[in-house]
C-alpha cells in the first residue's frame, strides 16, 4: 500500500495552500485517497503557512503529518522548522532564490530550484509555487500533460480559465529544470 | 469515486445541511468554523433560504428557537466560547422540545483560549449543554464524509425525538479537506402538528414555551422527556470497532483523536502487539456495548483525547471499572502524535506480559 506524505511550507501569499490543493485534486482525479490539512489562523495573514497532503492507495488514518516523505520549503523559516522532520531517504525541494543556505541533512534527496527568480524571468511572478510542483511531480515521472490538466481543471474555476495555460507552463518549467 | 468532491469539513457540514432541507441558518463568525457561515452566505440567497449573521451568538440561537417553533429545519454553528454563549438558548430549546442542529467546531479553552483544535467541550456537550435536566444528541464525526452524513443524521434525529442535535467536531475536522460524497439519502421532515405556523382557523393555537410555573406539571414534562431520551439510548447508538476482537490493548478515541489512534494501532499491530480501537460516533448516547464486549478480554484501555480527560469517565463507567483505563492526551490546541499513542500502547503491552 503506497502512501506519500507531502508538507508544503512558506510565507502566506506564496500559494502554499493552492499547491497542496492541486496535488490533492490530482490524487482525487487518479482515484487515490487524499487528505489536505492547512495551518490556519493568524499564520494565514502574512506569517508562515503550511499544508499537509497525504495521497494513498489505502485508507488514510491521521491527516496530520509528523514525518513528511517530501518537504517543499519556500522560505528559510520553513526550512529551519521542518528540515529535521523529513523522513530519512525522503525529499526536500526548496526555493533557492529565497533560501540562501544549504540543507544540512545528508540522508535526504535535495533539489534546489530558484523558483521565484524563474517565475519572475518568465513573466508569471506569482507562480513560483507551481514551478516547484512541476519539479516535484517530474521526480516521480508523474507529470504527463493530461494528468496535470485534469487536476488544473478541478482546482481552477471556469471563471479563471485563462490561468490554465500559464500554470501548465510554470509546471513544465519546473519539471525541466 | 466519480461523484466525490474535495471539500473542507466545514463546507461539507454546510452543504449537507442544505441537502437535509435546512433553509435557515443563523450564526456569528468565529475561528475555526467561519467557513460554515461563509458557505451559507453564498448559497442561501441563491436557493431562497435565509442566511443571517446575527449581532451575537445569543441572538443567533434565539433565532433558531423562533424558526424551529415554526416547524422548519434550522441550524447554527460556532466554536467553543460561542457555544457557551448559546447555552442559555440551547437549554430553552430543550425546555420547549424544539428540534435544531448546533455545530461546535471545538477550539482550545477555557475562556477565549486559542484557535487550534480541541476536544475539551466533551463534558459540556454530553452532560447537558445548559441549565436544567436535559440532553442533546451529540454526534462526533471522524472524517469529512461523516461531517456531511452526521449533519443529515442530526436533522433526522432532532425531528424524530424533538431534541437538539450537536455535531461535536474540532478545528482539524473543520479545516481539513477530504473527498466527500454528497449524494446522500435524506428523510424529509415529519409533520409537526405542534408548530406555531398559523391555525388557518382550523385548530386551537399552538404554544411553544419553556416556562412552566406549576411544579407538578414541570415534573411531568421532565419525566416524559427522559422517557424519550431512553428511546434514543436504546435505538440511536453508533460506534466503530477496529481490531478489538482479540485485542489486549484497546485504544479508544473519537473525532480527530481516533484518526491518530488508528494509525498507532496499525503500527502496534505491525510490531506484533494485539491492539484495537473503539471509536464512539454518538458520544451521547454513549456506546456502552463495545466496551462491555471487551471488559473481560482486554488487559488495558487507553483513552486518547485532546483534553485533560473527559470522555475517559464515560469509558470507565461503560467498562464498569473491570479494565484499567489510562489517559493519553494533549490539550490547549495540541494534538497527540502517532508516536505518542504508539509508545503508550507499547508501554502497557510490556507491562501486561
Amino acid at each position: 500500500m503506497a502512501t506519500t506524505k507531502y508538507l508544503f511550507s512558506g510565507f502566506g501569499g506564496q500559494g502554499i495552500l493552492f499547491s497542496g490543493k492541486f496535488l490533492a485534486y490530482k490524487g482525487l482525479v487518479e482515484g487515490k485517497n487524499v487528505s489536505w490539512l492547512p495551518s490556519y489562523g493568524p499564520e494565514m495573514r502574512g506569517g508562515t503557512a503550511s499544508c499537509s497532503v497525504i495521497l494513498s492507495d489505502g485508507a488514510i488514518g491521521s491527516p496530520i503529518i509528523d514525518t513528511p516523505d517530501v518537504l517543499v520549503a519556500m522560505n528559510l523559516p520553513s526550512l529551519d522548522k521542518f528540515e529535521k522532520t523529513v523522513k530519512a531517504g525522503g525529499t526536500i525541494i526548496l526555493d533557492s532564490s529565497l533560501i540562501e543556505r544549504k540543507v544540512e541533512r545528508q540522508d535526504v534527496n535535495v533539489y534546489y530550484v530558484p523558483a521565484t527568480r524563474l517565475a519572475q524571468e518568465n513573466g508569471f511572478p506569482t507562480l513560483a509555487n507551481m514551478i516547484i510542483v512541476g519539479k516535484l511531480l517530474s521526480l516521480s515521472g508523474d507529470d504527463s500533460e493530461e494528468a496535470l490538466m485534469g487536476a488544473l481543471n478541478k482546482v481552477i474555476s471556469a471563471k479563471h480559465a485563462d490561468m490554465l495555460e500559464v500554470n501548465l507552463k510554470a509546471m513544465k518549467l519546473g519539471a525541466e529544470f | 469515486m466519480a461523484n466525490k468532491v474535495l471539500m473542507k469539513g466545514n463546507e461539507a457540514i454546510a452543504e449537507a445541511a442544505i441537502k437535509a432541507g435546512c433553509m435557515h441558518y443563523f450564526g456569528y463568525p468565529i475561528t475555526p468554523q467561519t467557513e460554515i457561515a461563509a458557505y451559507m452566505a453564498k448559497r442561501m440567497p441563491k436557493i431562497g433560504g435565509t442566511f443571517l449573521q446575527a449581532e451575537s451568538e445569543v441572538a443567533a440561537i434565539n433565532m433558531v428557537y423562533g424558526v424551529s417553533s415554526a416547524g422548519y429545519r434550522v441550524m447554527t454553528s460556532s466554536s467553543s466560547p460561542g457555544i457557551s454563549l448559546k447555552s442559555e438558548g440551547i437549554s430553552y430549546l430543550a425546555g420547549a422540545d424544539l428540534p435544531a442542529v448546533i455545530i461546535n467546531v471545538q477550539r482550545g479553552g477555557p475562556g477565549l483560549g486559542g484557535i487550534q483544535p480541541s476536544q475539551a467541550d466533551y463534558n459540556q456537550a454530553t452532560k447537558g449543554g445548559g441549565h436544567g435536566d436535559f440532553h442533546m444528541i451529540v454526534l462526533a464525526p471522524g472524517s469529512v464524509q461523516e461531517m456531511a452524513s452526521l449533519t443529515i443524521k442530526g436533522f433526522e434525529l432532532a425531528d424524530k425525538y424533538r431534541m437538539t442535535s450537536m455535531i461535536l467536531a474540532d478545528g482539524t475536522m473543520g479545516q481539513m479537506m477530504e473527498p466527500v460524497e454528497l449524494d446522500l439519502e435524506v428523510s424529509p421532515a415529519p409533520e409537526k402538528p405542534w408548530a406555531t405556523n398559523g391555525t388557518k382557523m382550523q385548530r386551537k393555537h399552538n404554544v411553544v414555551n419553556s416556562l412552566s410555573l406549576v411544579p407538578e406539571e414541570l415534573e411531568k414534562l421532565n419525566f416524559a422527556r427522559y422517557e424519550r431520551y431512553k428511546q434514543v439510548e436504546e435505538n440511536e447508538v453508533m460506534y466503530e470497532e477496529y481490531l478489538t476482537e482479540d485485542a489486549d490493548i484497546v485504544v479508544t478515541a473519537y473525532g480527530i483523536a481516533s484518526r491518530v489512534a488508528k494509525n498507532a494501532v496499525d503500527e502496534a499491530r505491525a510490531n506484533g502487539i494485539k491492539a484495537g480501537l473503539i471509536r464512539p460516533i454518538t458520544v451521547w448516547p454513549f456506546p456502552k456495548a463495545p466496551y462491555k464486549a471487551i471488559a473481560n478480554k482486554a488487559k488495558h484501555v487507553i483513552c486518547v483525547e485532546l483534553s485533560m480527560g473527559q470522555m475517559i469517565d464515560d469509558v470507565r463507567l461503560a467498562l464498569e471499572c473491570k479494565v484499567p483505563v489510562t489517559l493519553c492526551n494533549r490539550a490547549g490546541g495540541m494534538i497527540p502524535s502517532v508516536d505518542q499513542v504508539r509508545t503508550e500502547i507499547e508501554k502497557y503491552a510490556k507491562e501486561i506480559n
